[in-house]
């Protein structure tokens, strides 16, 4: 039931929302005949709207206190109980095969580049959930990584001509190389220290590329990265794009097995140990900094190869593809998809990737209704879309 | 007969503060020892310094693992401690919430299994027999502990007194000669105080361990603690049996007060 109180506070936040939004949805300065428009109807709507989508907030937020309450918190994601269902697993898997593997035949050019970037953006989320998710290391820099990889490809070509696929493992190592290095100095601090200075870091490797015009060729970037070719042969710009659609989704699968791997093995558990209780973890006998270290090599090694891909995808590379908001939305893909849970990344990226993309109907509203809908998924679930289960075991008694 | 734990003459300041004054203390094989005091004396403090949580600034800790040349602590980081065979738990619990009671065990394992990053990716047999082994292993760390109904539990949804279990379970898996329990009993009802004083007699007498501990429970102290140390405003000011501690002139004093001023 709707209590008084509750009209009563919509009734202010109504208000309130009228106040704030009176410069933009009332005013408007026509600038060329030197008038200004008020437009009142506005004024009412927004107070119409603004009280009842308060009113359906507050009913939403008592149902989930009421849920809450209920189960103690203890429900698993729906995809998590298709998986373990032995008889549903298989269908749904093959389904979703079906489904990517037709993806670009079915779908037009422009849908399968699309989902090219969403697939890139699986691969760096499930990286960055490595540090960010499991061991609980705030990296704000993580597009330098990316950087590294892409740069890598493009330069390595340019130069010397080398081919993709003989740079994907290249970079691979890269990629672990440049995470140790700067993880080594960096790692010895934690939490807010942490995420300036990988900040700090993520933007000197943007300003090298940048500045740099010898090396990087600055910002005009360099063109005509080529794209991949299958035993030697070049495919047309059609043929190609599907090409890399399925180098991308076999990426993904790979990086989907060892990541799962990681995750239940000694080193994944020691990652959440380090997320959880630094001080419990180190009195377990598991060393700090290795783990850290660890963790950081690792998420930037995929960082690195989702580089690469990426480098071919689009052909082109400049400095502006890794600014800041890159490493952002990264992250937004792990917070917002289930820190720690693969299958909850998954679903963020290609959530976070596709729907500004599909959104392009709404123009102009376009980010302030992701936006929005960022906000409504922090509210309702924090811990992410598919919040990550772990592993149980079973076990005969071994007494009685 | 050899002490396993031998410290002499530590001493910790923080500042000016001096929290640790020349103590000694010995444990040996066999032994349940009691570290007790009042509040604010500087017992967790010397727990944190033996284990490598804090530098000591003065003094040696050396141990005799049975079997083992004896070994000097000094300098080590915590979990070099362990591996040594050193094992604690914490006096406000601190279980890793994000994992099922039995992977909090298993971290315990952690420094005694061999994988690297490459075999965890691809997980060859050798990977997989290691594993196989840490969790049976971990399992039956729960059975002899009592907790093996919760094995697949998040930690965070124990019961307070098994979370408490769980920590020593955890601190069993590592292997350890020496085992130092800060405050075990603290928020405990008399039943679960009971169960646990059992436990540790258990533990002292068919797992080889010795056991050095925290804790405000004089009962319980009375009882189980083959030796108690006595420490007050970081000084150590008696060691006993625990007759003669009941007993002791200063040991009242720094429990009850001074009252000669009073009178």
């Amino acid at each position: 039931m709707v209590t008084k109180k509750e009209i009563k506070q919509s009734f202010f936040i109504a208000l309130w929302f009228m106040v704030l939004t009176f410069p933009i949805m009332v005013i408007k300065v026509n600038t060329i005949k030197h008038i200004i428009l008020f437009r009142w109807e506005n004024f009412v709507w927004v107070g119409v709207i603004g009280f009842f989508a308060s009113l359906i907030w507050n009913y939403f937020l008592r149902l989930k206190e009421q849920k809450k309450k209920s189960d103690n918190g203890d429900d698993i994601p729906l995809v998590h109980r298709l998986l373990q269902n032995e008889r549903v697993r298989i269908p749904f898997l093959a389904a979703i095969a079906v489904f990517f593997l037709a993806y670009p035949f079915v779908f037009p050019m422009y849908h399968t580049s699309i989902m090219i970037s969403a697939l890139v953006y699986v691969m760096l989320g499930l990286g960055l959930n490595i540090v960010v998710g499991l061991a609980g290391l705030l990296d704000l820099g993580y597009v330098a990584f990316y950087a590294v990889g892409a740069y890598a490809y493009a330069l390595l070509n340019l130069h010397f001509g080398i081919s993709f696929w003989i740079v994907l493992p290249v970079s691979a190592v890269l990629g672990f190389i440049c995470g140790t290095l700067l993880g080594y100095p960096v790692l010895r601090l934690r939490g807010d220290y942490l995420a300036i200075v990988t900040l700090g870091f993520g933007e000197i490797i943007r300003i090298i590329l940048e500045n740099w015009d010898e090396f990087s060729n600055g910002p005009r970037g360099i063109p005509n990265v080529p794209a991949p070719s299958f035993f030697g042969y070049q495919f047309g710009q059609h043929g190609s794009v599907i090409y890399i659609y399925f180098i991308v989704i076999a990426l993904v699968l790979l990086t989907i097995f060892f990541v799962s791997r990681l995750e239940n093995s000694k080193i994944g558990r020691a990652w959440i140990a380090l997320r959880d209780d630094e001080i419990a973890c180190q009195a377990m006998g598991i060393d700090k900094f290795k783990t850290k270290l660890t963790a950081f090599a690792l998420g930037a090694t995929w960082a690195s190869i989702a580089g690469v891909v990426f480098a071919a995808k689009t052909s082109f590379v400049n400095p502006m593809s890794f600014t800041i908001w890159e490493s952002i939305t990264i992250l937004c893909v792990v917070v917002i998809g289930g820190m720690g849970s693969a299958i909850g990344v998954i679903a963020g990226a290609l959530v976070l990737i596709l729907l500004p993309e599909y959104l392009r109907a709404v123009s102009e509203y376009r980010m302030l209704v992701f936006g929005a809908l960022q906000v409504i998924v922090m509210v309702f679930k924090p811990e992410g879309l598919i919040q990550s289960v772990r592993k149980k075991y079973k076990f005969e008694k071994l007494k009685d | 007969m050899e002490p396993i734990l031998n410290v002499k003459n530590l001493t910790m300041n923080f500042g000016g503060l001096k929290a640790l004054d020349n103590i000694d203390l010995t444990v040996e094989k066999g032994q349940i020892a009691a570290l007790i005091g009042p509040n604010g004396a500087g017992k967790t403090t010397f727990f944190n310094c033996i284990t490598g949580i804090y530098q000591p600034s003065e003094g040696d800790v050396e141990i005799t693992p049975p079997g083992k040349p004896m070994d000097r602590l000094n300098g080590l980081k915590t979990n070099q401690v362990t591996e040594r065979g050193l094992a604690r738990t914490f006096q406000n619990i601190r279980l890793f919430e994000g994992m099922t009671v039995l992977e909090n065990v298993m971290i315990g394992r952690h420094c005694r299994l061999k994988s690297s990053i490459l075999s965890a990716m691809l997980r060859p047999s050798s990977q997989k027999n290691e594993e196989k082994q840490a969790i049976a292993d971990s399992y039956k760390v729960l059975e002899k502990i009592g907790l093996d109904q919760y094995v697949n539990e998040m930690a965070v949804n124990l019961p307070y007194g098994a979370q408490r279990r769980l920590e020593i379970a955890r601190a069993l898996a590592t292997d350890p000669f020496l085992l130092l329990l800060d405050e075990p009993a603290a928020g405990m009802n008399p039943q679960e105080t009971k169960e646990l004083d059992e436990l540790i007699i258990w533990l002292r007498d068919n797992e080889d361990l010795s056991i050095l501990l925290i804790e405000h429970d004089m009962k319980l102290v009375m009882s189980l603690s083959d030796n108690i140390h006595v420490v007050d405003y970081g000084k150590k000011i008696a060691e006993g049996t625990p007759d003669e501690i009941k007993s002791n002139p200063d040991v009242i004093k720094a429990y009850l007060g001074d009252d000669s001023d009073d009178a």
